[in-house]
């Protein structure tokens, strides 16, 4: 049993489509911590010691959010600059996090073919992710591969969401069962790549 | 009556007059007072006023200056000057009473003669000197707070002068050198005949009350300096033995010690009782004279009782009242005092032996000059403030007036010596505001780098001042003290100012909207007022005088309610605070949350709320006016109406998308992506 850690943040919590479909059926899943970041946090005042307790307690850290300008939500950004401390997660004495996973969940407004050269992302979509994984790599953390859900907006028109949700859940399952296989999953993983172990 | 009434009137004009003109032309005050007295010389003369006199009374504002002076020197700040108040006051006393008289006997004069004079002249000016630091700021550097206690030693010192002088009296020899002086003089009497007509009054203002009045007087002189009495000798222990003596004497201070550490309190608490503001002033100078006449009952200085009294309340609550009570007294007597020292300056006498007095004035300023110089070096005196101590203490001072009246009349010194040297102390006294224009036109401007580190020095005067020590006021000064600023906490609130003792809370008791105990707790300096008082008319009315006599001073207002926010603007307050509404926010927030509402969401209905309600707030001010009353308010009224209906029309939108609420945090909705994929295209296509 790993133990999973899942950071959720949405400002617009109440327009969502597909994220608050996600949060709302993550909630079920048993034997996870969810944190809501915007409701602990409405006024980004971050408690770095708590939040530092927390991924002590953890193994694999999930960052749920929309895609905000190829970056998360604000208050991610607040977290890291806070909690990620020299000392605590890297730098000298700075290993408290290693061998830890660190993930997204991540919903993208744009198509799968804009995150191409020629698309009008102009880039594929793990490049503007480099920053977290070298975050990770600099905590001497894991980072997995995103989950991953492209044209979000078009998902509830296309009978996307529901596949997507559930597969969200299988994730979280599969994580906290050590069910998931990190080394076989692709650079971007979606709810038809989930890399789930066969059960033995 | 009248002619006293016309008497305080000539000396009241000549002062209003001279002061703001000295000022104004950069000379300070204290020479704007000694020109004056000048200028009045002769017209006291013409009216027969004893200058003396009026001096000897005057010189109780010494004493005054001494009990302010020991208010903004706290114990231990006393304690850690020990070595410089012995070491460089004794050095300075010795050292320059030493070379006087060496000069003296150069001169042929006998010995005892030399020693008197040493004496006499080692001391300087503590009125014009202290008066002339805290005018400049210049007291808290550390060539002020040198001179300071070279001063502080010297008010010291002169108790034991005054025993020892008797000794040395030789009435034979003073008496040869008189009549030898009394031939001598009636030649400057005939050589100044054609000088003037007024030549035998002149003679008359200086010599005969040198000789009669200082001669009454001297007997007394020693408590003239603070008690101003000229009555009947006060002095209660001359005729016990030795150790009686000491004996009272300790107890007279350890009285003023416990007094003003035990009894200020109960005593301002009662007077409160009678919500007069005048009686604190009467309170305050009732201390200040009691301790005046205690020490001079039991022969100590006048100016050492009150100094020690000052430095026991300096922790105490009630130093700001005090200081501001004491204050203006303090600064008319001294006035007063600087315009006798003007008009007594004898000029026939000056005129008929013009280089010998004003080479012995230059000669005495430059010795103890070279003299401050040298302790300056030897106690590491640097820079600017190396100058400063040798400039300002180059003077000979008001105690020299006391002892040189007292050597005549105990036959120490002749009178023709004891007037030439009168004449050359007050001379020297007039030419010191002259040394402190030097120093600040001259030297100044060489150590300017100096200067601007030692101004961060000086800056130790509360940096904000917190008026009111209610909720709010409590509130905002721990958060300023926890970020580590000073701060001075002024509340007219007795009884709650008792309830905070046993916590260490420190506040002072004072009226925050009485100006001059906000000078005295130093409003000059601070950088910020924070007023935090209940009152809402006396809240307007701090801000009104505080604008308008502190343009650079941030003031940061309480506003009891919108109405009080317009008020405060128009009385030129640009930080106003509401004093409820940030608690109510809060509070509606608190209830969205309890009501299911997601916190960010309320957080967010929270300052969409205050942008909404300070919007309105600015729209309403521009039809405010505070002369009618809101409701009476045509287009008051009018507007109020026009923004509720437009927040009834936003509230109808609020609920649905892209309202100022979610601004930026909404997905863009698939037409603006369809539009970006176009324009990709065509961009590519383009290309090819």
């Amino acid at each position: 049993m790993a133990r999973v850690l899942l950071y959720y943040a949405h400002p617009g919590h109440r327009h969502s489509h597909v994220n608050k479909e996600m949060f709302r059926a993550a909630q079920k899943v048993d034997g996870i911590t969810i944190v809501d970041m915007y409701a602990e946090y409405p006024r980004h005042d971050i408690r770095v010691e708590r939040e530092q307790e927390r991924l002590l307690d953890h193994d694999v850290i999930l960052f749920q959010h929309p895609l905000f300008w190829y970056s998360t939500p604000g208050l991610v950004k607040d977290w890291i600059d806070l909690t990620l401390q020299s000392g605590f997660a890297y730098g000298d004495n700075g290993d408290k996090l290693k061998g830890k996973i660190l993930m997204q969940a991540i919903t993208a407004a744009g198509p799968e073919d804009a995150y191409t050269t020629d698309g009008y992302q102009h880039f594929p979509l793990r490049t503007f992710l480099t920053p977290m994984e070298q975050t990770a790599n600099l905590c001497k953390m894991r980072y997995a591969s995103p989950y991953s859900l492209y044209s979000a907006l078009k998902a509830p028109g296309a009978g996307e969401v529901a596949p997507h949700v559930s597969g969200y859940v299988s994730l979280l399952e599969a994580l906290r069962d050590d069910r998931y296989d990190f080394d076989a999953a692709p650079d971007v993983v979606s709810y038809a790549t989930l890399p789930l172990k066969v059960e033995a | 009556m009248g002619s006293f009434l016309l008497l305080a009137f000539l000396l009241l004009i000549a002062g209003v007059i001279a002061v703001p003109l000295a000022s104004k032309l950069g000379l300070g005050s204290v020479l704007g007072y000694l020109i004056a007295g000048i200028v009045l010389g002769p017209v006291l003369l013409a009216l027969n006023v004893d200058v003396i006199s009026l001096q000897h009374f005057a010189e109780f504002g010494v004493v005054m200056m001494l009990f302010l002076v020991g208010l903004e020197l706290e114990p231990q700040r006393l304690w850690e000057m020990r070595a410089k108040l012995l070491g460089l006051g004794g050095l300075q006393v010795g050292v320059t009473a030493g070379i006087a008289a060496g000069v003296s006997l150069v001169f042929g004069l006998p010995w005892t003669f030399a020693v008197a004079i040493g004496l006499i002249l080692a001391l300087s000016s503590t009125a014009i000197v202290l008066q002339t630091l805290n005018e400049k700021n210049l007291m808290k550097t550390d060539g002020g707070q040198s001179s300071f206690s070279v001063l502080l030693f010297q008010d010291i010192a002169v108790i034991p002068m005054l025993a020892l002088i008797p000794l040395l009296a030789m009435p034979d020899l003073v008496e040869e050198w008189d009549m030898a002086a009394l031939s001598h003089d009636t030649e400057i009497v005939e050589t100044l005949d054609s000088h003037g007509d007024d030549h035998a009054d002149t003679t008359h203002g200086g010599e005969t009350h040198a000789s009669d009045d200082h001669g009454a007087d001297a007997a007394h002189a020693g408590d003239d300096h603070g008690g101003g009495d000229h009555g009947p000798d006060l002095n209660l222990v001359d005729d016990l033995p030795g150790w009686a003596q000491a004996l009272v004497t300790f107890a007279a201070i350890g009285a003023v010690i416990a007094g003003g550490s035990y009894l200020t309190r109960p005593l301002f608490r009662f007077i409160e009782l009678a919500h007069l503001r005048e009686l604190f002033v009467a309170a305050a100078l009732m201390m200040v004279i009691g301790i005046a006449l205690l020490m001079t009952l039991v022969g100590l200085s006048p100016a050492l009782g009150t100094f020690l009294a000052g430095v026991v309340l300096a922790n105490s609550e009630y130093r700001h009242e005090l200081e501001s009570d004491i204050d203006p007294f303090r600064g008319l007597l001294l006035g007063l005092f600087f315009m006798t020292v003007g008009a007594a300056i004898d000029f026939g006498l000056l005129f008929g032996n013009f280089f010998i007095i004003i080479g012995l004035t230059l000669g005495l300023m430059l010795v103890k000059a070279l003299v401050l110089y040298g302790l300056a070096i030897i106690f590491g005196i640097k820079g600017s403030d190396r100058w400063l101590f040798t400039l300002s203490l180059a003077q000979a001072g008001e105690f020299g007036f006391v002892l040189l009246s007292f050597v005549v009349a105990n036959q120490v010194l002749p009178q023709v010596i004891a007037d030439q040297l009168l004449l050359a102390v007050a001379i020297s006294m007039l030419l010191t505001p002259a040394l402190f224009i030097v120093y600040e036109r001259v030297i100044t401007p060489k150590f300017i780098e100096d200067q601007a580190r030692e101004a961060d020095e000086i800056d130790e005067e509360g940096t904000a001042i917190v008026a009111g020590f209610g909720k709010m006021g409590g509130i905002v000064n721990r958060m300023l003290r926890r970020a580590g600023y000073t701060t001075v906490v002024l509340d007219h609130n007795a009884g709650l100012l008792e309830r905070l003792r046993p916590f260490g809370v420190k506040v002072f008791y004072g009226d925050a909207t009485r100006p001059d105990l906000l000078h005295a707790a130093g409003i000059e300096e601070a950088k910020l007022l924070v007023i935090c008082i209940d009152e809402r008319e006396e809240i307007t009315e701090l801000v009104k005088y505080a604008t308008q006599h502190y343009p650079n001073l941030h003031i940061t207002a309480r506003a009891v309610d919108r109405h009080h926010v317009y008020e405060l603007y128009a009385a030129g307050c640009r930080d106003i605070i509401r004093d409820t509404f940030d608690s109510s926010v809060r509070m509606g927030r608190s209830a969205l949350e309890a009501l299911g509402v997601h916190p960010h969401e309320a957080e967010l209905q929270a300052r969409d709320f205050e942008d909404r309600d300070r919007y309105a707030l600015r729209e309403l001010a521009t039809t405010f006016d505070p002369d009618i009353p809101a409701h009476l308010n045509e287009p008051y009224v009018q507007r109020v109406k026009e923004l509720r209906e437009e927040e009834e029309a936003e509230i109808q939108g609020l609920n649905m998308h892209n309202t100022r609420l979610d601004r930026g945090w909404h997905p863009p909705g698939t037409r603006d992506v369809d539009s970006i994929v176009e324009e990709n295209e065509a961009a590519r296509d383009r290309k090819k």
